[in-house]
């Protein structure tokens, strides 16, 4: 894959937040707003930072692996994996139909290109990540173990457990990120159930944390390339990522009420006046 | 007539552990993950022998079972340990998405199940785990009835691919299945040939019913006895040809009577042969402290628990 240029991704980045608008729009179902912020990071990863092969292979032996934990960001997901090559982008218009390889939420049943594993109950994935990581170690394989999980995702128990184990056991080959955008489903993270400071807990727990502006395609690409040169070093990394939800969209962003809710036919030609259709409609 | 003896106690669990000690010399992808219980789980020589194939994961069982669906991914078979209750309603969501949904390559390892897990008590004598695991899409199921079958067993599941449910326990019972058969996932055993009732068992009711088989033809009666290992995918061919022969069916596990073996063989007798049918199980209760032997004569999962049922059974032909 030909490495892209920060205006070149950026336009990438427009393209897939038309197609995210369009697929939640189609069914009236779906997740915009995280899969707006998260946007500039999946395509910064997919078609800049990963080494990975479109020929999808579910092992991915020699290829950095992606997990994704936060499944409900799937409309996202879907579209990079889509744009990216591993399915084709006519594909997308079927997004929560019956009969589709593209659940609601990420599922190897149907045998999707690019999905390794199931997720949608949150809390797993870095679990998930610190196992394939490990495996990574066992087969002296040097791709690297990227995770996104949610910051509403971190109430989960589960989290903190991995977070425990990745540290104790010098899990240095996986780099995993937050979408901190504060919000959740029932409102701001500090209504619901704050997460104080979290950078101090991540460090307290072990990891090598770095922060980064999400929504800056050049912040995030340069928080990634550093840090790959911290893997290797004893430590896992944890990319704190700071996002608004909705991003692109300027109703949607900032605020939980786009979370899990459909733009109707008028907000939705609203929010496409405002994204540059870069590489065509699907 | 086949009459099964014994001269050796042993549990369940020293033959999921020596099972899994041979696959570290044997298959150079098995991995194991353990969640602080290495000795219960008679997991040490494995660990001791293959160090870097051990993964301690501490009292986190979510996190080992999420962790043993991601070490699928490149081609490790992971096998996870810890109790029964910790191996299944503790992670019942993570088995369910990361593995059963994800159809990954993980055998869930479960000790100390039943009431016979003794002193301990209720909170930890799951009797409930055969039903939730039978429920999930994709996952097999097993629960064999000595050190001999457990050993086999374990071997066998390295080789099958899929996720597995293990079910053994933790005390010593007689070892009477030969040391030389190997396990065969989906195939009924038929331990004794019998015309009068079919006695299903799994698990450490197989042997009560062997004894209740002997006290039965004191009394004249000829009891059929069939070890089923695998409740799923279960056997059904072999659970109906006995049927047609005896006429009536009583069902013997550790387990909650709901949701458990008796549910499974009932299913396929209301769909094809409707003959009576008795229960050997616990009866929607949970267990309590006491001794492994206690425990099965006031939760009616002895040898003549399973004679009283074999005597209504036929009753009601």
């Amino acid at each position: 894959m030909t490495k892209k240029t920060t205006e070149e991704l950026a336009k990438i980045a427009s393209q897939v937040r038309r197609d995210i608008l369009r697929m939640v729009h189609a069914q009236n179902s779906g997740h915009p707003g995280a899969s707006l912020g998260c946007t500039d990071f999946m395509v910064a990863l997919y078609f800049k930072i990963l080494k990975h092969n479109t020929d999808f292979s579910l092992d991915g032996k020699g290829e950095d692996l992606f997990f994704l934990s936060n499944g409900h960001i799937s409309p996202v997901f879907y579209s990079v994996l889509a744009r990216s090559g591993y399915f084709n982008v006519k594909e997308l218009s079927t997004f929560r139909k019956l009969d589709s390889r593209l659940q609601g939420h990420p599922a190897t049943e149907e045998g999707l290109e690019g999905i390794r594993i199931a997720s949608g109950s949150l809390g797993q994935g870095l679990s998930v990540g610190l196992g394939a990581a490990q495996t990574k170690k066992l087969n002296n394989d040097k791709g690297l173990i990227y995770v996104l999980m949610g910051d509403g995702e971190l109430n989960e128990g589960q989290i903190w457990e991995a977070a425990l184990y990745g540290a104790h056991k010098n899990i240095d080959n996986i780099i995993a990120t937050v979408d901190y955008n504060r919000q959740q489903i029932d409102g701001p993270i500090e209504e619901v159930m704050s997460l104080g400071d979290l950078k101090a807990k991540w460090e307290a727990f072990g990891w090598q944390v770095i922060e980064t502006d999400g929504n800056d395609m050049n912040a995030v690409v340069q928080s990634l390339e550093r840090a790959k040169t911290m893997t290797g070093k004893g430590k896992p990394i944890l990319n704190l990522m700071s996002t608004e939800m909705g991003f692109g969209v300027d109703f949607m962003v900032g605020t939980h009420k786009w979370h899990g809710v459909a733009p109707n036919d008028e907000q939705l030609a609203n929010a496409l006046g405002q994204l540059e259709e870069t590489l065509g409609d699907y | 007539m086949t009459k099964y003896t014994f001269t050796d106690k042993k549990d369940t669990r020293s033959g999921f552990g020596d099972g899994l000690t041979e696959l570290g010399k044997t298959n150079k992808d098995v991995v194991a993950l353990c969640a602080d219980l290495t000795g219960s789980l008679k997991m040490g020589d494995f660990k001791k022998e293959n160090p870097d194939r051990f993964f301690q994961t501490g009292i986190s069982e979510a996190n080992m079972i999420g962790m043993a669906a991601g070490m699928t991914i490149g081609g490790k078979i992971p096998f996870t340990g810890t109790f029964a209750n910790f191996s299944t309603s503790r992670v019942y969501d993570q088995i369910r998405q990361s593995i059963a949904y994800s159809e990954k390559n993980v055998k869930i390892c479960a000790s100390h199940a039943g009431v016979t897990l003794g002193e301990d008590g209720a909170t930890h004598q799951i009797l409930e785990d055969i039903g939730m695991m039978k429920m999930l899409p994709n996952m097999t199921v097993i629960n064999p009835c000595d050190y001999n079958q457990t050993k086999a067993a374990t071997l066998a599941i390295a080789d099958f691919e899929g996720p597995v449910y293990l079910r053994f326990g933790r005390p010593k019972v007689p070892v009477f299945m030969p040391d030389d058969k190997p396990f065969k996932i989906g195939e009924a055993i038929n331990l004794v040939e019998g015309s009068d009732v079919t006695i299903f068992a799994t698990g450490h009711l197989v042997w009560e019913a062997i004894l209740a088989e002997e006290i039965l033809a004191e009394k004249g009666i000829k009891a059929e006895i069939i070890n089923i290992h695998t409740i799923k995918p279960l056997d059904v061919k072999a659970v109906l040809t006995s049927v047609e022969k005896t006429g009536c069916v009583v069902t013997a596990e550790e387990h909650q009577r709901n949701g458990g073996l008796g549910d499974s063989i009932a299913q396929v007798l209301m769909q094809n042969n409707p003959v009576p049918l008795e229960y050997v199980a616990v009866n929607d209760q949970f267990g309590e402290s006491g001794t492994p032997e206690q425990l099965m004569k006031k939760y009616g999962l002895s040898a003549s628990n399973i004679v009283d049922a074999a005597l209504k059974a036929i009753k009601r032909k």
